[in-house]
């Protein structure tokens, strides 16, 4: 523990800048990835545990597609493309059969997934870690805020992470269709018996969902290595984010996200050994208050 | 006439249980219909498997001549069958006016008389409700706002499971004239329900349920002649 530090990086401008921003990064890019998971949990009420291979997924996806089209921008839309279209086809032919089951048997299906990408990444990619690299637009000098280092990419994935959080809350609560899917997450029969296609309605949520993580994963690709199983780590922390924030909400997700991402940006400095651990702390803290999350409600 | 709702040797199963045996109904073009019973008769089962919410262990339900057993309730609404259930299932944090565009659809030959607008003018307590939640309407004005939102849907033909159940006799005597005002129109309406007035007022038909199966069935002048049926079946 180095509460000196932690002291005197929160009095001084130029640290206050750099750790809120790399907080923000990383608490952004597992907004992405948590909204997914939350999503698909909050409608489809399927806990889905492949989630992080999502992440993954697109993390290479968009590693292969910079290479051969040295397009940063079209890397990043491939990736989350390619997971619209792996998550339809994993909800039709996997997921669809284990609804209202036991979550064991959705634990069960997500897991083989999970083993089977893992290899197969290892297989087309290899074992080793791989590192993207900075995409050339963004090989330039870094800004410099309050004397605080903000990398230009930086600011970029701050911003298209914030643009996504606005643009899905907007279409959940302000269009018909987004409606729709909340209604859809209450009560499904319901809106079905209304005539609405919700085996349709379901499989799109779902490519959404998986979307997202492999955006996050394409998006996280020039800042951190591409290595097989990394989207456990980013599962759990998904996990973590969506029990903070709430099954199933979006908004809490985006509050733990940032939080978590804060907590990891100024812990590495006030607590270089126990960062982990604090957001565990956290986790208990909000747990213990409020069961349901920040802005959970009741199962029923 | 020929029949728009032909149900033949319906059974439903719950789990090892049987709820129903062979239920037999057939429903005529602009036939308001009431299906009455007891409680646990089999009447809000009957229009579960009707429109496709439960799944029929064996039967035929033909809608229009479409066989339609075994459809998931999407496909029976889009073949023109609106579905309102017991419990009423509003969107309890959708405003009511959401509650009413999430079930706007053209009807199976393209119709789209029915628009908000006109829910409004049908029903005009919802408009001045418009922008409530509907988790926070009375029992009423749930009501009114499920049938209101089945129409949105333009059906052909209208499920009402228990409309009058648990309402005040205000509301009741409301949802009637509504129901009263829809047959007028040519509308085809089966209602399951517990409250014999409020059918013999509304209905034109009826058909008793008991123990999962059809025990009587006449028109509406008939069941009202019919001391004995009224008291072996539908006394409270």
């Amino acid at each position: 523990m180095d509460l000196d530090a932690l002291g005197r990086c929160v009095s001084t401008a130029s640290c206050l800048v750099t750790q809120t921003t790399s907080g923000l990064i990383a608490g952004l890019l597992l907004f992405l990835v948590a909204a997914g998971l939350t999503l698909i949990f909050g409608v489809l009420k399927v806990v889905n545990f492949a989630h992080g291979t999502f992440y993954m997924l697109g993390g290479y996806i968009a590693f292969t597609t910079l290479q051969v089209t040295e397009s940063y921008t079209l890397a990043v839309l491939a990736g989350g493309a390619a997971m619209a279209v792996f998550g339809i086809f994993f909800e039709r032919a996997l997921i669809a059969r284990v609804y209202g089951q036991d979550v064991l048997m959705q634990l069960l299906v997500c897991y083989a997934v999970v083993l089977i990408f893992d290899d197969l990444v290892k297989m087309v990619w290899g074992a080793d870690f791989l590192a993207m690299g900075m995409p050339p637009a963004f090989q330039v000098p870094p800004l410099f805020i309050a004397g605080g280092i903000v990398p230009p990419f930086y600011a970029v994935l701050i911003g298209i992470a914030l643009v996504i959080a606005i643009a899905l809350a907007a279409s959940l609560s302000g269009t018909r269709a987004g409606k729709t899917v909340l209604a859809a997450a209450q009560n499904p029969t319901m809106v079905s018996a209304l005539g609405v296609n919700t085996d349709r309605l379901f499989a799109v949520v779902f490519a959404i969902g998986a979307a997202l993580a492999g955006l996050g994963g394409a998006l996280a690709a020039p800042v951190r290595s591409l290595t097989p199983g990394m989207g456990f780590s980013v599962l759990i922390d998904s996990f973590i984010v969506t029990v903070i924030g709430g099954m199933g909400s979006i908004a809490g997700a985006l509050l733990a996200s940032v939080g978590v991402g804060l907590i990891r940006g100024f812990g590495t400095i006030g607590f270089p050994t126990f960062t982990d651990g604090l957001i565990y702390v956290a986790m208990i803290i909000v747990l213990l208050l409020r069961p349901t999350g920040l802005f959970g409600r009741e199962v029923v | 006439m020929s029949a728009v709702l032909e149900v033949s040797g319906l059974e439903v199963f719950y789990g090892a249980s049987q709820i129903l045996f062979g239920i037999d109904l057939k429903i005529e073009q602009g036939q308001t219909m009431a299906l009455l019973g007891r409680n646990g008769a089999g009447k809000s089962t009957t229009m579960k498997a009707i429109a496709g919410v439960v799944a029929p262990r064996a039967g035929r339900i033909a809608f229009g001549g479409k066989q339609m057993a075994g459809m998931k309730p999407y496909a029976v609404a889009r073949l023109g069958l609106a579905y309102v259930p017991e419990d009423r299932q509003v969107f309890p944090e959708h405003t009511v006016r959401d509650n009413l565009l999430i079930a706007a659809k053209k009807g199976p030959q393209g119709q789209d008389e029915w628009t908000v607008s006109r829910i409004w003018q049908v029903l005009p307590l919802l408009e001045r409700l418009r922008d409530r939640p509907a988790g926070r309407l009375s029992g009423g004005e749930q009501q009114a706002l499920v049938i209101g939102r089945a129409l949105m849907g333009n059906p052909t033909m209208l499920l009402l499971d228990e409309p009058s159940e648990g309402l005040a006799p205000i509301v009741v005597s409301s949802i009637g004239d509504l129901l009263r005002a829809l047959r007028a129109q040519g509308a085809t309406v089966l209602i399951a329900e517990q409250n014999m007035h409020f059918c013999l007022g509304v209905a034109s038909d009826a058909v008793v349920i008991d123990k999962g199966k059809i025990v009587y069935r006449d028109n509406i002048a008939g069941l009202r002649e019919n001391a004995e049926v009224r008291s072996q079946y539908l006394a409270m």
